[in-house]
């Protein structure tokens, strides 16, 4: 055990990731009630924003001068996708059968990754994530690692923006009761289609900067990196309970610390060698999932699911 | 419906996905190739020709179409032109399987060169088997494809009498890297990962015996997803497990982050692998990172290779976008083993080949069996099983951002 502190770390690091896609998918559900399936190809679609904007700017510009720019960038083409999608693919739906927009979300989802691999110059293969140069940083019992300190700075920074966005603010209020009763907010003069579009922008831009996270931390993006991510932060979003962005947050970092506790240490259980390790972690994780839904089947900090189906 | 033309336009957009992600259509024309006295042969090609490992996958394509080229410009067959059919499986076993049916309708195809990938391999034999086309892999290592599934205990029983293949297998590959790591480099501890494919864990599990054999301890093992790419737990393991080197049974679009995670987390060990490894694609993902990593590969390689000189040089003139990668070589020799197989059937009926179809394909996989000829790797003729009777193999190691023999040899018996 006595590299637990470097898993803490990288299980946080990993957790803070899926929160921050898995808010996407909350704050989506908790408004329309639609699980974007696609929310997982914006995520990617960010990765390459980030890295067309980095590859465009000469070469040799440092990283720190380049980022705001692939930030800038990541965002901005995640959320025209997220928002097109809304209004191009899950609008015209509203208010048909339920399972109309899952699967033009599933087709909107392969539509996406196609469309990169066919049109993005050479993603039919991972293409080089930037990473920083030197060395890891040494804080005392733990290692960070340059590329893992990105998100350790941006999920908090991320999280604090939208708590007082959507407590504070009067848009964030509005969003709030579109979310209590779509139909009463609109009564109420609430323009609910322009809170749908902003729930889906949010998520989006929250996607962009997880995907140059995962960027940095894994060194490449390709266009199936979506698949992977969107899956884990969805089950992150149903753990922490769907519809709440904390309960996102809280999910993604169980998850993420579960499976790097998973991968590290099952296998040193005397009995469960073999069930230990990165191949098994994602059955523990699941398995986790499946306990917290069996205790609280609203999740962590999920409130209520009985009108939601 | 108020909003049709929308949806309209979502379900079209919806099927297009659909019709995106499908494979092609399963049309195969009939009929003999004949055309004013020449006859057809197609030679089919089945690789990953995108997706993560078309590096490996375009090398192959283009080096096999490099020996029909030469094949129809030489006249090597009198009467007979080649053409090659390529098709991609994407390195899933499934499309592979399907283009073997594919590629079995159209009675112009004389014989297939291909897959990569062991567990395509597999997914494809029996297509073949059962309609008697025979079958040239370049690359497939898994010693079961020839020997069967209890081959490690010494009851080998060949299941196609169709399939060869020109690359060494695990079997050696494993051991031989083993062999040099202990002998050469003086590493004892080994951490083991694999990727628990048909071939990573193959290779994982020949080199892992014979280490241990050699007296080598192996201080942890570990199994990863294919598909995943964030490895910091399992980095961390290993970065803190005091082993001298990390072996990866996997290919490199899995084992090139792993490496890198490794090293992120503190780790000063290097990787090494098998053939999949010995990719520019493993150095181009992590530059600074994979200094030191090693991989075996089958064969010599090809630039120290007399007999290679004029494969390279053809290959350059051809202006050919991209490398011909680790199997350039075992390529162009399995195209020309099919080409060598259906000459020796057009010499035994008279200068032409047999008109039905059937007969053709069955006269070729006999003819393959007896095939000899000096290849781009050296000598190419194959033993009972199928296998290629080179068992030469090298090992590389990546400095200054590339690839660099630092080995040779033959491996010889347990």
């Amino acid at each position: 055990m006595h590299d637990l502190p470097d898993q803490l770390v990288n299980g946080l690091a990993l957790g803070a990731l899926y929160g921050l896609i898995a808010i996407g998918y909350t704050m989506v559900y908790g408004i329309v009630q639609l699980i974007n399936f696609a929310h997982g190809e914006i995520f990617m679609i960010g990765g390459f924003g980030a890295l067309t904007a980095y590859l465009w700017l000469p070469d040799g510009t440092s990283l720190a001068v380049a980022l705001p720019l692939m930030i800038l960038l990541a965002v901005v083409c995640a959320v025209l996708v997220g928002v097109g999608a809304e209004r191009f693919a899950y609008r015209p739906l509203r208010g048909g059968p339920r399972l109309s927009p899952l699967i033009t979300a599933i087709g909107l989802s392969l539509a996406l990754q196609q469309a990169v691999w066919a049109f993005y110059p050479d993603a039919k293969k991972a293409r080089p994530f930037p990473q920083f140069g030197g060395g890891d940083l040494d804080l005392g019992p733990v290692t960070v690692s340059r590329e893992d300190l990105f998100i350790f700075v941006a999920a908090p920074v991320c999280m604090i923006a939208l708590g007082l966005f959507v407590a504070r603010t009067r848009t964030g209020r509005a969003m709030q009761a579109t979310s209590q009763d779509p139909d009463t907010a609109k009564l109420m003069g609430i323009n609910t289609d322009r809170i749908i579009v902003l729930a889906f922008a949010i998520g989006a831009a929250f996607a962009a900067v997880a995907a140059i996270a995962q960027g940095f931390k894994t060194g490449e993006v390709n266009f199936r990196m979506g698949f992977i991510a969107g899956l884990k932060a969805f089950t992150a979003a149903v753990l922490g309970g769907i519809g709440n962005i904390y309960g996102a947050m809280a999910g993604g970092l169980v998850l993420g610390i579960a499976e790097a506790m998973a991968t590290a240490y099952i296998g040193d259980i005397p009995g469960l060698e073999q069930f230990g390790g990165g191949s098994w972690k994602d059955v523990w994780a699941f398995v986790l999932l499946i306990l917290v839904l069996l205790l609280r089947p609203q999740g962590i900090l999920g409130e209520r699911l009985a009108d939601r189906a | 419906m108020r909003h049709r033309p929308l949806l309209v336009l979502t379900t079209t957009l919806t099927v297009s996905a659909l019709a995106l992600t499908a494979c092609g259509s399963r049309d195969a024309k009939g009929g003999s190739g004949d055309s004013g006295g020449k006859t057809t042969v197609v030679i089919g090609l089945d690789a990953p020709l995108t997706g993560d490992l078309s590096a490996l996958g375009q090398g192959i394509k283009n080096s096999s179409e490099l020996a029909v080229k030469t094949a129809n410009r030489t006249e090597e067959v009198k009467g007979v032109t080649f053409k090659l059919q390529a098709l991609d499986d994407q390195g899933q076993a499934g499309s592979g399987q399907q283009n073997a049916t594919k590629l079995v309708g159209d009675s112009d195809v004389l014989g297939v060169v291909g897959p990569l990938n062991s567990h395509v391999g597999q997914s494809m034999q029996k297509v073949f088997g059962t309609a008697h086309l025979v079958q040239v892999s370049p690359a497939n290592t898994a010693p079961q494809l020839t020997q069967g599934p209890d081959w490690q205990t010494g009851d080998k029983k060949r299941l196609f009498d169709t399939y060869f293949r020109t690359a060494t297998t695990d079997a050696v590959q494993g051991p031989y890297a083993a062999r040099y790591l202990y002998d050469k480099k003086k590493f004892r501890k080994a951490y083991i990962i694999d990727d628990k494919k048909t071939y990573g864990a193959g290779l994982a599990g020949t080199f892992t015996d014979e280490f241990k054999k050699l007296g080598g301890k192996v201080v942890g093992t570990d199994h990863v997803n294919p598909e995943d790419r964030d490895f910091s737990a399992v980095a961390t393991k290993v970065a803190t497990s005091r082993a001298d080197f990390v072996y990866i049974g996997s290919e490199y679009p899995t084992a090139a982050p792993l490496s890198a995670q490794i090293k992120k987390a503190g780790g000063t060990m290097p990787a090494i692998g098998g053939d999949a490894l010995y990719s520019a694609e493993y150095i181009k993902l992590h530059k600074k990172k994979s200094e030191g990593d090693m991989a075996t590969s089958v064969g010599a390689p090809l630039e120290t290779l007399d007999t290679a000189k004029t494969f390279v040089r053809n290959y350059r003139e051809a202006g050919y976008k991209l490398p011909y990668e680790a199997y350039g070589g075992y390529s162009y020799d399995s195209a020309w083993a099919i080409v060598q197989a259906v000459k020796a059937v057009v010499q035994k009926n008279d200068g032409k080949l047999p008109d039905d179809h059937e007969k053709a394909r069955e006269q070729v996989v006999e003819a393959m069996q007896d095939v000899k000829f000096d290849g781009v790797t050296g000598q190419v003729s194959f033993d009972k099983y199928g296998d290629t009777t080179n068992k030469q193999l090298s090992v590389y190691e990546v400095k200054g951002g590339k690839h660099v023999p630092v080995q040779t040899g033959t491996f010889r018996g347990n």
